[in-house]
Parts: C-alpha cells; structure tokens; sequence
C-alpha cells in the first residue's frame, strides 16, 4: 500500500506544536515509516504540490492566510487543525479584544500602515476541518492517537469531559482548595492534566467542553469567592474567537 | 561585470517563521538587496496590556515554540524587577540551568536539522535518514535529552509550566536531579562525536567588520541569565534599562520584524557575539573545543555562529552537569516551591514599577520590558527580540557578499544567500515571523 502523503502548514503561530514532532526523538523515524511527509518548511527545503493529509498550525490572521488555507482545503483529502492556535485562536485570539488598527498602532507605531490584520480565526472558521489536534502545545500522546485514526481511517473526538476528571485520578490537591482559580473544572481533558502535574493551574487551552457543569463552576466560584470575571478574563486567553461562532461548540 | 542576476525564493525554508530574500543585481550592480518579514504581525506587546503580570509569563512564553524558555526567563526577570521580588539563590540557579538547556536544545536543532543537510549538500534531514542514518538519530537522540530534561525540571521544553514569577511551582527531587544527571552524563559522547562531525565540515569564507553586542560582567561566569551592563564589542557599555539607545529599534515597509541599529549601520547578537565579547570566560573544555576547530575571537564570519553555537553547546552541557552536581550535594529545598495562580493569595507582593529582563536566549540577548500597575496589572509592554536586531545585520551581510560570488552560477548564490541566512539561525516567529530569497533583474 502507498504511504499517504503528508504536508505541514504554519500559520499564525509559535511554530512549537510542530517542534513537538521533532521532540519524539528516534520515535519520529518510525512515524515517517508509516507516512510521507512532503513539505514541512520549518524543518524540509522540499515542496509538495500534491498531499493526502495536510496538518495545519496557527490561527487565521491576515487576508493572505485565507486565501492559503482555502487552497490547502482544495488539495489536501484530510485536514487536520494542530494545536490551539489553529483549534482555538489560541493566544492570537486576545486581540480581538481591542480595536484592530489601535493595537496595530500601538505595536508599530508609524510603521502600521504596512501591515494588514483582520480578528483572529480558528481554521474550522474558515475551511471545513476533519481532526482537532487541541492544545497548547500539542500533547504528544494525543498526536499519536489522532494520527493512527487518520491513518486507520477512523474518526477522532477529543475527550469532552473536564480535565479535573484527569487531574483527580493524578491525585492532585484541587487549586480551589488553595485558593486559586484553576480552569480545570470546564476545559476538554486529554492532557492528562499536564499543568496542575506541574503545579500550576488550567489555563484553558484546550477549549471548554461542549456542556460545561455551570451551576457547579459557579457554586466553586461562590465557595472561593472568586469573581465570575475574573474567570472569563482567564477563557479569554485562549478561547475568545468563539465568539465569532452562533454555536460556541467547537466541531 | 555586466551581470544580471536573478533568484527569487519564497518562503524561506529550514528557517523559523516566514521571510523573503530580494536581491536585484542589474549589470553587474547591486541595485537591491533586503530580507523581507512578512510573517503575520503577532501584537503580543499590545495584547498584554490589561493582563496580569503573573500572566506575562504564560502568554510570552508563546512567541516562539523554539525559544519558549528563553522568553519565560526574559519575561520572568522583567516581571520581578518590575514588581520589586528577589528570587532566591535557588532559584537563580536552576534557571541559569534551564537556560542551558535551552540553549542545547535550540542549537542542536539548529545545527543538526537546519544547516548540516546545507553542507552536506542535501535538501532536509530526510535524506540523510538513508545516507547519514548515525549522524539523523544522533541528532533526534540529543535533541530529546534536552528535551526528557525540561520534561522533568519544568514539564516540557516548549512552553514550560513549573517556571513562574516567584520561583517554580514544582521542584526537582533527588530522583529527579539523578534522572537528569544521568542524561546528561550520558550526552558527553554524543557531543564528542558532533564536535568530530563538525570538524569535516566547511564553512564558507566570508568577512564583514562589525559590531557584536551582548551582556557582560566583570564577574567570571559566561554572562547568560543576568550580566552587569549590555556591552559591544565597540567599547558600548550601557545599563539594561538604556536599551532602547542600543537597540534604535525603526520600521521598515517590508517587515513585520522591527529593525535596529547601535554604533554602526547594524550589529549582530547571539552565539557569535557572545564569544565575542567573552571567550575567556567560557567552560575549559567549550575551548578546547574552540581550538580544535580552529575558532577564535574576535570572528568576523557570520557563517561561523553555527560553529560558536557548538562551542557554547559544549559549555552549556559542562556547566548543566556542574550545577546539578552542585544541587545534589547541597539539596534543594523543597520548601520554596510556590503557588501563585494569579496571586488570589497575595503570595508575592507587588508594587507598581517598570522592569526589564535582559537574557541571552539562543538568538543572542532578548529584552522584555513592562510598566505595571500597583494592581499587578499590565499597563505598557516591550519585547525587543534577537531575530530583530539581526535581521539589519543579515542585510549587511548580503550587500557585502552578493558582489564577491556574482561569479558563481544563479543556483549557488542562492544557496549562499540561504546558507547565509540560516547562519543566524533566525527566528521569524520571534520577531513577528518570514523569510524568502528574491533575486531580481
């Protein structure tokens, strides 16, 4: 059977969920037993006319992004959205919180005028996408497991249970507890709660889960008398070009 | 010579982030010669503003997937300094080992996956799986040493968690220093045989007079994580908080990338500029390395910083493995470990002020600098990043070296102009993000 051919894609982006690929170590040599990767810029000076499966990093940002991502969907059979910022908006999405031309002229002063911008874009709000690859960055178990179903031909769901259901069976001493706000209780699992392993808090970069437990978050926030702001402010971070979508869900 | 030449190369590849190179050589003339950035403005400093210092960390972290570490300790010293909170001598330290790990890992990836397939004359590291089987797992084996080590000191190298303002939220056990210990020790022959890689291959001959700036100190360590005064190699000697007059930071129309300039039409950071400025005081076996290949300060061959890089890949390992000696010696107090969240607890206290980080990343010397509120929240901010302060510099370099090759054929140059280029190693996303090569008529 011919391998499929894959190609990367960067768009809006800290280009470190495609950095990951090169973190799995000798293991990325057995990947490339299984797959053809034709065009991967960062890394390859070849280019790919023709490609199976395209995975795509970075948010939609410019008018020129549009145009490339729509021919990528032209050619490529699969589409795979790789990392928060092309699941999510990611980081790239708080600037939609300001006026577009104030922040331009507040970063380039004079020199704004050069440069064109338009609110940040999840790929799926652009083009149709076929696997969500959540994450900032990308968790190298899930990429795997996304990976594999591409290839078996199967589809993927992200979880759509909290990551507290994962953070709980790492044993953790729950944030709230210590007084602090964590976004553990309405984001996506499939992290394996990698942050609050680590100590620190959820920051949500994975998205909400579909039905988040409101009257339970909110009875958290009531307990630790914590500001309901202050907890979007933190959604915000990661999530706030959802509301450029009718249906905040995210497939 | 009437010579015409033309090469035009989009997007850049084997680079980080998106950037052009336009040359125009008309009758033998150089009439044209830039690089353009044109990746997609990021607007991180404009984003900031509103968020919480305790914030600026996790959100500067994601300029670059690469330099992740770098940022969080540029970011991290700013915010301190801005704040008024000392970190304790503990912690100092096992930053100043992040940071050499993140060094390792940047330039090792650098060097291996990004410009060997260059002199070795393929296109990407793909081939090589066949041809140089050894020398690719070799790469792939160290580049996840650094990273199974910030696995177990920070989470992750890209985007690290357990690194905040304040110290770290988690700190490593006893178990946890021998772990990394024993990937390190075990990293020394991998490095042994890179060095011996390295001494087969040729750089191109290349010279252009120019200014290097990076930290320095009068103290005997290899200024990474903190150094006294911001210095040059012209003699320019200036407090971190004056680096607005070193960095002259102005806009161009083709480039997301803001450029600089101190002393002269451009100057160079990074791997290079750091030998530069402080050869004497790196690692005894990081210069018998340099010997061995030959370099020595003061070099004027941007080509050569892959091979500065090297020699501080060297330096940085030694000097990771005598800190976690040190710390298993004397133990590290778990005690300090914090939990900050968004300081709901007041755990640090804060102040308003304005502070700058001033760290030597991979790239060369990174600042971040904030204003903050007596809230803690952030009313101003400034990153002025490496890629940014070399993009000038690569320019200089292509008007200096585009007339001495015009002899040699269309696909050469090019290559030499992207060879060029990639020498520094550029980090596109950083300074907003994009690079590709246009010669034209």
């Amino acid at each position: 059977m011919k391998k499929p051919t894959v190609a990367f894609f960067d768009f809006t982006c800290c280009e470190g969920c495609q950095l990951q690929m090169a973190n799995f170590g000798e293991t990325l040599l057995e990947i490339l037993k299984i797959v053809d990767v034709v065009e991967f810029r960062e890394v390859m000076s070849e280019k790919a006319q023709d490609y199976d499966i395209a995975i795509i990093e970075g948010s939609i940002t410019t008018p020129h992004g549009v145009e490339r991502v729509k021919k990528i969907r032209e050619t490529a059979k699969i589409v795979i959205a790789y990392g928060s910022c092309a699941t999510l908006g990611g980081i790239n999405g708080m600037k939609n919180k300001f006026d577009l031309d104030e922040i331009k002229e507040y970063v380039y002063k004079d020199g704004a005028k050069h440069f064109k911008t338009i609110p940040t874009q999840p790929v799926h709000q652009v083009i149709k996408v076929d696997y969500f690859i959540h994450g900032c960055p990308v968790y190298p178990p899930e990429v795997l497991k996304v990976l594999k179903a591409v290839i078996a031909g199967m589809p993927y769901n992200p979880p759509d249970y909290s990551v507290c259901s994962e953070c709980k069976l790492n044993e953790n001493e729950c944030l709230y507890d210590k007084g602090i706000t964590c976004l553990g209780p309405i984001t996506r699992a499939g992290c394996n709660s990698w942050c609050v392993n680590n100590g620190n808090i959820c920051y949500g970069c994975r998205g909400m889960v579909s039905n988040p437990a409101k009257n339970g978050q909110m009875d958290i926030l009531k307990k630790h008398n914590i500001p309901l702001e202050w907890v979007i402010n933190k959604i915000d971070m990661y999530n706030k070009p959802r509301e450029l979508e009718e249906d905040t869900s995210n497939e | 010579m009437s010579k015409n030449v033309k090469v035009n190369i989009e997007y850049l590849t084997r680079v980080e982030g998106h950037g052009n190179i336009v040359v125009n050589v008309k009758n033998g003339k150089l009439e044209e010669c830039r690089l353009e950035i044109v990746e997609s403005p990021r607007f991180f400093e404009g984003m900031l503003r509103d968020r919480s210092i305790f914030e600026a960390q996790h959100i500067t972290s994601r300029i670059c997937g690469i330099c992740a570490c770098g940022h969080t300790l540029a970011s991290i010293q700013a915010a301190e300094d801005a704040i008024g909170f000392k970190p304790s001598q503990q912690t100092i330290k096992l930053r100043k080992f992040l940071l050499h790990q993140e060094n390792l890992d940047s330039h090792l990836l650098h060097i291996y996956l990004l410009v060997a397939p260059d002199l070795l004359g393929v296109k990407s590291f793909v081939p090589l799986i066949d041809t140089h089987n050894k020398v690719v797992r070799r790469a792939l084996r160290m580049k996840k040493n650094c990273n199974d080590v910030c696995d177990i000191l920070v989470g992750r190298h890209v985007h690290p968690i357990s690194a905040i303002v304040g110290g770290f939220t988690k700190l490593p056990k006893k178990k946890d220093l021998d772990e990394m210990l024993s990937i390190l020790l075990d990293m020394r022959a991998d490095m042994d045989a890179t060095v011996e890689l390295a001494k087969t291959l040729k750089f191109p001959d290349f010279k252009r007079e120019t200014e290097y700036v990076g930290l320095i100190s009068d103290g005997d360590e290899y200024p990474m994580l903190e150094g006294d005064m911001v210095g040059s190699t012209d003699g320019l000697r200036m407090d971190k908080y004056d680096y607005r007059k070193i960095t002259n930071e102005f806009v161009v129309p083709h480039s997301t990338a803001k450029h600089a300039k101190a002393n002269r039409e451009s100057y160079m950071v990074g791997a290079l500029a750091r030998l530069n400025l402080n050869f004497d005081k790196l690692h005894p076996k990081a210069k018998e390395v340099a010997s061995q290949l030959g370099f020595k300060p003061i070099s004027y061959n941007s080509f050569l910083n892959t091979v500065a890089q090297l020699i501080e890949c060297v330096h940085s390992l030694e000097e990771s493995i005598g800190i976690l000696e040190d710390l298993k010696k004397n133990g590290v107090n778990q005690d300090e470990a914090i939990v900050v969240g968004l300081n709901e607890k007041g755990t640090i206290p804060v102040k308003a002020g304005i502070g700058v980080g001033a760290v030597e990343v991979p790239r060369g010397i990174l600042f971040h600098n904030y204003e903050v509120d007596d809230a803690g929240k952030i009313i101003n901010a400034n990153c002025v990043i490496p890629t940014s302060q070399n993009v000038n510099s690569i320019e200089q370099d292509m008007k200096v070296l585009v007339p001495q090759v015009l002899d040699k054929s269309e696909e050469e140059i090019t290559l030499l102009m992207e060879m060029l280029v990639r020498a520094y190693d550029p980090c596109i996303s950083c300074s907003a993000h994009f690079l590709d090569v246009k010669f034209v008529y």
